[in-house]
């Protein structure tokens, strides 16, 4: 087992500027879930001028479309969803203030660039641990997009929610990193 | 010979089981590689991430909740007996019907929507339904929940017949090479040779079905299966593609003949969550 960090959303400038590469965190405070279709309205409403569902100064956006809760539950099983599909969208909710990103899979150049320029954290957390990390998830709100089902953005509440740092604001990226360690000539 | 009868509603309320338990239950051949693949991985990531696997899939088959979130689209591969007459209904929709009530009543995610506005369908059909008529009087139905990540790292390739073998093996390390941490991994790796464009799909698919640990029935094919696992597992990739040597629990290979012009190859690929049941009526 790795050392782990525990850390609070909304994230600092600090905190971002002392998490490295391959780090293991324990989140606790609020997120933001989106996917898919609620960046393209996101990104539709900024075009049009408009403001975002929420505050995204110094917040986390995970990436999930989470399975109805069953009654008594706030929330069904909730495992990350592939980030690339993302990559459109997120540089320019960086740009504007987004700190984290939780998602799987590599990430665009454009996304790993805005993480070093406007310091954010890419994390992953493991795709197909949804009942697992659904335990970390104390309470969720649909705030907005409802129509869109599991892709309606919410507000969660998280104690404990794990992860680890895949791009950091260096520019290091675990998914390189760790394959050259492994990796065996074929 | 007289015919069976098989009534529309049986088939729906046993779909309807077959969608929930698939999703709530691993496969226990899967998690037995699992649990050995977490015996041996060495990396500490790696490791970390396999045992979070481990206890997921067993809160979800405590708690009867869904092990991903992904619950996936139904995919249906049926064996109807010859003489077996389904009466009261017409199959695909007594199939669809159960995938309505199972998804509803299980809490499932419904995630079939319109390719181009979006739009969720709502009630996770159409479901995928393939089926082939075989000797006897009962229907066997096997139900598949496939998700998209995985799902979307697959392809179809028409190769070159003078791309032979070696093209072929390279090919398919390519690809999960390329698809990294995006399916999932530890990853089952399914491969169909030959037929037509959609037939290499469909066995490709198919081949995902037979049991971990369980060797192909051809010996060559045995030999060519395991060959390929320890190439992918030399990738790096690991569990969560965090740098590791569990990337694959298996390569499961199905050849057919092909016409004298082509070589089909279709790589599907299947992550960890490899969530499939089935009933026989
Ligand atoms: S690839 Fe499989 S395990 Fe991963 S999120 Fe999709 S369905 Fe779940």
């Amino acid at each position: 087992m790795t050392d782990i960090l525990k850390i609070k959303t909304p994230l600092t400038d600090e905190v971002v500027s002392k998490l490295k590469s391959g780090d293991s965190v324990l989140i606790t405070g609020v997120m933001y879930t989106g996917r898919d279709a609620a960046h393209k309205r996101m990104i539709d409403a900024l075009n049009k001028g408009e403001k975002l569902p929420f505050d995204i100064q110094g917040q986390i956006i995970y990436y999930v479309g989470p399975s109805p809760a069953k009654p008594g539950k706030p929330i069904g099983s909730a495992g990350p969803t592939t980030s690339y599909r993302m990559d459109a969208y997120a540089p320019t909710l960086i740009k504007l203030g987004l700190k984290g990103m939780i998602g799987k899979g590599w990430r665009a150049k454009d996304v790993i660039d805005a993480c070093i320029k406007y310091k954010a954290i890419y994390f992953g957390a493991t795709g197909g641990a949804g009942a697992l990390i659904a335990r970390a998830i104390k309470k969720a709100d649909i705030i907005a997009y409802d129509d869109l089902g599991p892709e309606a953005v919410r507000r969660i509440e998280v104690v404990d929610f794990p992860a680890i740092v895949i791009n950091d604001a260096f520019g290091n990226d675990l998914y390189v990193k760790g394959v050259e360690q492994y990796k065996q000539t074929v | 010979m007289k015919m069976r009868e098989i009534n529309a509603k049986q088939i729906t309320d046993a779909v309807s089981d077959l969608c929930m338990k698939a999703n709530f239950d691993i496969p226990d051949d899967v998690i037995q590689v699992i649990k050995k693949a977490y015996q041996d991985e060495p990396s500490p990531q790696g490791k970390d991430v396999l045992k979070q696997i481990i206890d997921n899939d067993e809160i979800a088959h405590n708690e009867q909740v869904p092990m991903c979130q992904d619950t996936g689209l139904a995919v249906f591969f049926v064996e109807l007996g010859q003489d077996a007459h389904i009466t009261g209904g017409l199959l695909n929709d007594a199939i669809n019907d159960g995938v309505r009530k199972g998804y509803k009543d299980g809490y499932l995610r419904k995630s079939t929507c319109n390719p181009f506005t979006r739009k969720n369908v709502g009630d996770n059909t159409p479901s995928i339904i393939h089926v082939e008529v075989v000797p006897g009087d009962k229907v066997k139905i096997i139900m598949a929940a496939k998700g998209g990540g995985s799902e979307n790292m697959s392809r179809v390739m028409m190769m070159k017949p003078s791309d032979g073998l070696e093209g072929i093996k390279k090919y398919i390390i390519d690809r999960v090479r390329e698809s990294g941490s995006n399916p999932c991994p530890p990853i089952i790796v399914g491969v169909g040779i030959g037929g037509t464009f959609e037939r290499s799909a469909l066995i490709a698919k198919k081949s995902l079905l037979r049991p971990l640990g369980t060797p192909n029935p051809d010996p060559e094919l045995d030999k060519l299966e395991k060959e390929l696992l320890t190439s992918i597992n030399k990738l790096g990739i690991g569990p969560m593609g965090l740098g590791g040597r569990t990337t694959a629990l298996a390569v499961h290979v199905i050849v057919e003949p092909c016409h004298i012009a082509s070589l089909p190859l279709a790589v599907n690929i299947q992550c960890h969550s490899a969530r499939h049941k089935e009933i026989t009526i």
